[in-house]
């Protein structure tokens, strides 16, 4: 099992999600992803988007910063 | 200095020739040298592919020998790199011959892997290269009337394709007369439209008024070409009479046989350009084969040429970099064939794309043959 952080802060195109999605694609099932995000919108699209697929929300939370910390896990 | 460009794209070419303007008397006078490394010995302005899909330019007018871009006093040679030592500063290529450098710039773009989804590959077309966009011409031209789907892989380059090429099989299916008899349905890998916010809410209704269907979330997974469906990883399912396909990409197999990044992005540092890590201090990476968050588009691989260019002559005059890439990006968005708008955003600010206008469309149709000033860094 591995986790990877994925550092998506200031990216418009192709945006959070995306990125998410792209490097789950590179993922074992088991393996975690921080996703970290300036777009408050993340908060909400990628745990529709985990639920939607079968994926595991682990955790979301925002720092002083403003940058969201989304934990997931490749689940299939 | 020992400058090394690998790759004769977009970014190493007008990396190179917008530096070797900077230094010219550094060159004259042997205190700076810079070498190209390339596959290939011609340049490829792949932005034009989109037209050949739609038979509105040939695959000759969009290539050049590479050579003929480059400023005097370039060397420039058809070798591929197989061998990155960075740690010792060299090279070694296909041929066998060992390049050393002061400083390496590596900008080897990225392919499109069509076959890395089963099924996409044989059932599916689309216009990344110039044997891709002749068949989609083929294919559309032949097409009698049915659903074209749309089916979009992650991650891609040109992250206007998608849209774009919708817009124009529109109009090239209008003018054929086929408009009754043809669906088109559009899917997308998250929940709007396209990856920009404020892009999505302009294209979202114009394909209401254009009557094209749309499915979001939707990330293929396989293609059944027997039963001729798209399957998407969220459980969807949709049939098409013509499957039109923006594959999933990858970084060039030399950049992961290497190790230097995993599918073969180089990780890089996002305001300096700077590979990440030990040995990145004289290594800049640029375009496609970055791993940064933004668009893999060659509007990106130009403006970090921009700022790579600068700053590596400013390091040889004065002995420290100018400044930092702001993360800009300026993309055309072709809005069906006498339209089009653009966006234009960095890390900092989001684009505001306008209505398409007649206007755009005109520029973006000068910019296709302005290109080549372009490469040569006078644009």
């Amino acid at each position: 099992m591995s986790e990877r952080v994925v550092d998506a802060r200031g990216s418009f195109c192709p945006g959070p999600l995306m990125e998410l999605i792209s490097n789950m694609k590179m993922m074992s099932v088991g393996d975690t992803l921080e996703l970290l995000s300036t777009d408050a919108g993340s908060a909400a699209d990628v745990p529709e988007w985990i639920k939607k697929v079968g994926h595991e929300m682990l955790d979301t939370e925002q720092d002083g910063e403003g940058t969201w910390h989304i934990r997931v896990r490749k689940a299939k | 200095m020992r400058i090394l460009v690998i790759g004769g794209g977009m970014g190493g070419t007008i990396f190179a020739n917008l530096l070797a303007r900077r230094i010219q008397h550094e060159m004259k006078t042997g205190k700076a040298r810079i070498t190209m490394l390339s596959a290939s010995h011609e340049h490829v302005y792949q932005p034009g592919w989109l037209y050949v899909a739609m038979g509105r330019a040939t695959p000759d007018e969009l290539v050049r020998e590479q050579e003929s871009l480059l400023e005097p006093g370039i060397e420039f040679h058809v070798d591929p790199v197989e061998e990155f030592h960075l740690a010792e500063n060299h090279v070694k290529c296909k041929s066998g011959k060992v390049h050393e450098y002061d400083l390496i710039v590596i900008s080897t773009g990225s392919r499109p892997l069509p076959e890395k989804i089963p099924g996409l590959k044989e059932n599916s077309i689309n216009c990344y290269t110039a044997d891709d966009a002749v068949n989609f011409f083929k294919q559309l031209s032949d097409f009698k009337g049915g659903r074209i789907v749309v089916t979009v892989g992650l991650p891609h380059k040109c992250p206007m394709i998608p849209l774009e090429l919708t817009f124009a099989m529109h109009d090239f299916i209008k003018d054929r007369g086929l408009l009754d008899k043809t669906e088109f349905y559009y899917t997308y890998p998250i929940g709007r439209v396209h990856s920009l916010e404020n892009v999505a809410k302009w294209a979202t209704p114009e394909f209401d008024r254009m009557g094209i269907k749309y499915e979001t979330l939707f990330n293929m997974k396989e293609v059944d070409g027997k039963n001729a469906e798209v399957l998407s990883e969220e459980g969807g399912a949709v049939k098409y009479d013509l499957l039109v396909a923006v594959p999933p990409h990858k970084g060039q197999e030399v950049i992961e046989k290497n190790g230097l990044g995993e599918n073969g992005w180089i990780p890089t540092n996002s305001a300096s350009l700077h590979m990440e890590g030990e040995h990145g201090k004289n290594v800049i990476i640029l375009g496609d084969t970055t791993n940064l968050p933004i668009s893999k588009a060659g509007s990106t691989a130009h403006f970090e040429a921009e700022t790579a260019a600068e700053n590596v002559a400013a390091v040889i005059k004065i002995g420290r970099p100018v400044r930092s890439y702001d993360g800009k990006v300026f993309c055309f968005i072709e809005a069906g064939k006498d339209r089009a708008t653009y966006a234009m955003f960095d890390y900092q600010n989001p684009p505001q794309p306008k209505a398409p206008t007649g206007a755009v469309h005109a520029f973006k149709m000068a910019y296709n043959k302005l290109y080549w000033a372009s490469a040569r860094g006078l644009l």
